[in-house]
């Protein structure tokens, strides 16, 4: 960590050495950043802070992926499936059963990471491209089986209603309420993921990842590792679906498509793989870049009438498609790498060296 | 038994055409390690292809044939060219995501080319339903079937007989070796892309002629990804098996259970496949040192 910090910036003691937040600026920076988000949505309107919940939400699911693929190099193509999981167990408790939000939520977490313990079992025979196509499987048949035989209780493609939740008779029912829901979890989850890093857990991760066969013989139990890695990758994108099923109050097996899946990978691959910051960048520059392509969309159909509707139909996949491809032909590192770049070059500003 | 009859021959016909997709994956996943996932969106092109020459722009028959067969051969070449030489050698996830976002673009080109609706080639397939017995073989199947054995049995000679198809089981056998023997490896990639490319468009013809030109024929691949791992990633024999087991399951399950699990059943039975015999049938195991 001593290699980024800037000039001048030493350490006395181990506890300051392990610090996550290092110097007063940190501080500083960290303190307005958090009231400037407690502040966000008394600034701004219902579409911008809308906007912002759903960049979180998803910056969980992309947080799960980053752990399970990013840091343990376990490839899921089944994120928004698990998400699913998550998103009907919260959604049945809190409107069949009328389970308060704060149970209801860790109870979906709980759910899907269930799930994914038992769609990562295959990782103890196969790795590497079969284990993506084992979370592929799960891809296709969670969603198929929460549109039919469990009809009953999931409304099947009739989607579930779930009503707005309560806190001391605040009712969370706008998206400027919604925000103080999503937000302050996203935030801990995050905090948690950078601290999952750096323990012994996470760089065993890291051992899985570079390389397997090495981490078993230095004595590192992968298939308990893999598994926990697909516990914890299920259980974020659990808690994101919860979210998500609060946030859009109507959830449907259709939601959590293959091509959601997809592009949790891509926005991964865009923020950086195995990179904390860069997963949250990627999930917003790909969100905000999607949410101005279908304005755009929006925009022609008054100028062009004729095209617009294949454009609003084809240019979110293609956008998808052309992000994904240009970023791992010409930055695979993603955004954090540049983020990285900026900010090293910034602190050794005039000496590059 | 008449109905078991009935679901075994629709199962093996419908299959045909799983095991001509799985050919094109396998084809170049032997040779490259790269997992074409974007095939789907191959086929649907080769039907909007097929499409365009003969009903928009009236073209006889064969010459859109030819027409439809160059132009998704060169879409495979393109695509090898533009996006996956430029990742040789990156970690797997790079090899994998490429395609999934090759996929995306080429559904969303099509969605701008040819809008979201269906449409219908004015040609239909010659003959008219065979009678066996109490079984009835709706002659679009079997066409669909008779082609697809048609182009293995090619395909095969074509493999193992042509200088080209030497050239091509040389370099999926190793790289390095294949060079030093003087096979240039990247003409080699460029040749198994372009026939990949024109395999699927003769899957999505097939699949026009019989489901409509539409998008939504990309989402038949997807019934692929499983027949490739059932025979075996490495395995062109294997892919044609497993295209009709994938093909009868789906058949068998659909008719005798259920509608629902007709979908899900392939994918059930892959992650069976995974757990007990990961390799598929015809496999290479796969055995590593440090």
């Amino acid at each position: 960590m001593g290699a980024y910090c800037p000039c001048g910036t030493r350490n006395f003691n181990y506890k300051k050495d392990m610090a996550i937040v290092r110097t007063p600026f940190h501080w500083a920076a960290l303190v307005i950043l958090l009231l400037l988000l407690f502040l966000f949505p008394t600034f701004f309107g219902g579409v911008l802070v809308n906007l912002v919940n759903e960049i979180a939400i998803i910056t969980l699911a992309v947080m799960g992926l980053n752990i399970l693929t990013g840091l343990c190099g376990q490839i899921s193509l089944g994120q928004s499936a698990f998400m699913c999981v998550g998103a009907y167990t919260t959604g049945i408790l809190a409107a069949t059963y009328n389970i308060h939000f704060l149970v209801a939520l860790p109870c979906g977490a709980l759910g899907a990471g269930i799930i994914g313990l038992v769609f990562g079992l295959p990782s103890v025979k196969i790795k590497g491209f079969y284990i993506a196509m084992a979370t592929l499987a799960a891809q296709f048949i969670i969603p198929a089986l929460i549109a039919t035989p469990l009809e009953f209780i999931t409304n099947g493609s009739n989607s579930l209603r779930i009503p707005s939740p309560e806190l001391g008779g605040i009712v969370f029912n706008s998206p400027q309420s919604m925000f103080y829901i999503i937000i302050p979890i996203t935030v801990i989850m995050v905090f948690f993921a950078e601290n999952l890093t750096r323990t012994g857990i996470g760089r065993a991760f890291v051992a899985i990842r570079d390389d397997d066969l090495a981490a078993d013989v230095m004595g590192i139990d992968i298939f308990r590792y893999k598994l926990l890695a697909f516990f914890v990758c299920a259980v974020y994108a659990g808690m994101a679906g919860g979210l998500w099923a609060y946030w859009l109050r109507s959830i449907n097996p259709d939601h959590f498509h293959l091509h959601e899946s997809i592009k949790f990978l891509g926005m991964l691959v865009v923020g950086g793989m195995g990179s904390i910051p860069g997963a949250v960048f990627g999930v917003s520059f790909l969100l905000f870049m999607d949410y101005f392509v279908r304005e755009f969309g929006m925009q022609m159909s008054t100028f062009f009438p004729m095209w617009a509707p294949a454009f609003q139909q084809a240019s979110v996949p293609l956008l998808y498609g052309l992000v994904i491809v240009l970023f791992l032909i010409f930055e695979p590192r993603g955004l954090a790498h540049r983020w990285t770049v900026l900010k090293s070059s910034y602190r050794l500003r005039p000496f590059s060296y | 038994m008449t109905t078991f009859f009935q679901f075994f021959v629709n199962g093996v016909m419908s299959g045909g055409v799983y095991s001509l997709i799985a050919l094109g994956i396998v084809l170049i996943y032997k040779s490259s390690s790269i997992f074409n996932f974007a095939i789907g969106e191959m086929v649907m092109l080769g039907a909007f292809f097929m499409w365009t020459f003969f009903d928009m722009f009236g073209l006889p028959f064969t010459l859109s044939l030819i027409l439809t067969i160059l132009a998704s051969g060169g879409l495979g070449f393109l695509m090898q060219k533009l996006a996956i030489q430029p990742l040789i050698g990156q970690p797997i996830l790079s090899a994998i995501l490429v395609t999934l976002g090759l996929s995306h673009i080429l559904s969303g080109a099509a969605m701008l080319t040819w809008g979201g609706t269906t449409e219908r080639l004015s040609a239909t397939l010659p003959g008219k339903p065979l009678l066996i017995g109490d079984v009835i073989i709706p002659h679009d199947l079997l066409w669909c079937f008779v082609v697809a054995v048609f182009i293995f049995v090619v395909f095969g000679l074509f493999y193992k007989y042509s200088r080209i198809g030497l050239a091509m089981r040389a370099v999926a056998e190793d790289h390095e070796i294949a060079q030093a023997r003087g096979i240039n490896v990247r003409t080699t990639f460029a040749v198994i892309w372009f026939v990949a490319g024109v395999i699927a468009s003769v899957g999505g013809i097939l699949l026009g002629f019989r489901l409509g030109v539409t998008q939504f024929l990309s989402l038949i691949a997807l019934k692929a990804f499983p027949a490739v791992l059932f025979g075996g990633i490495e395995s062109i024999g294997g892919a044609f098996l497993g295209g009709i087991i994938v093909g009868l399951l789906e058949s068998l399950t659909g008719g005798y259970i259920d509608p629902w699990i007709m979908e899900i059943s392939p994918y059930i039975i892959l992650l069976l496949v995974l757990v007990i015999r990961p390799e598929g049938l015809f496999g290479l195991e796969r055995i590593e040192r440090i």
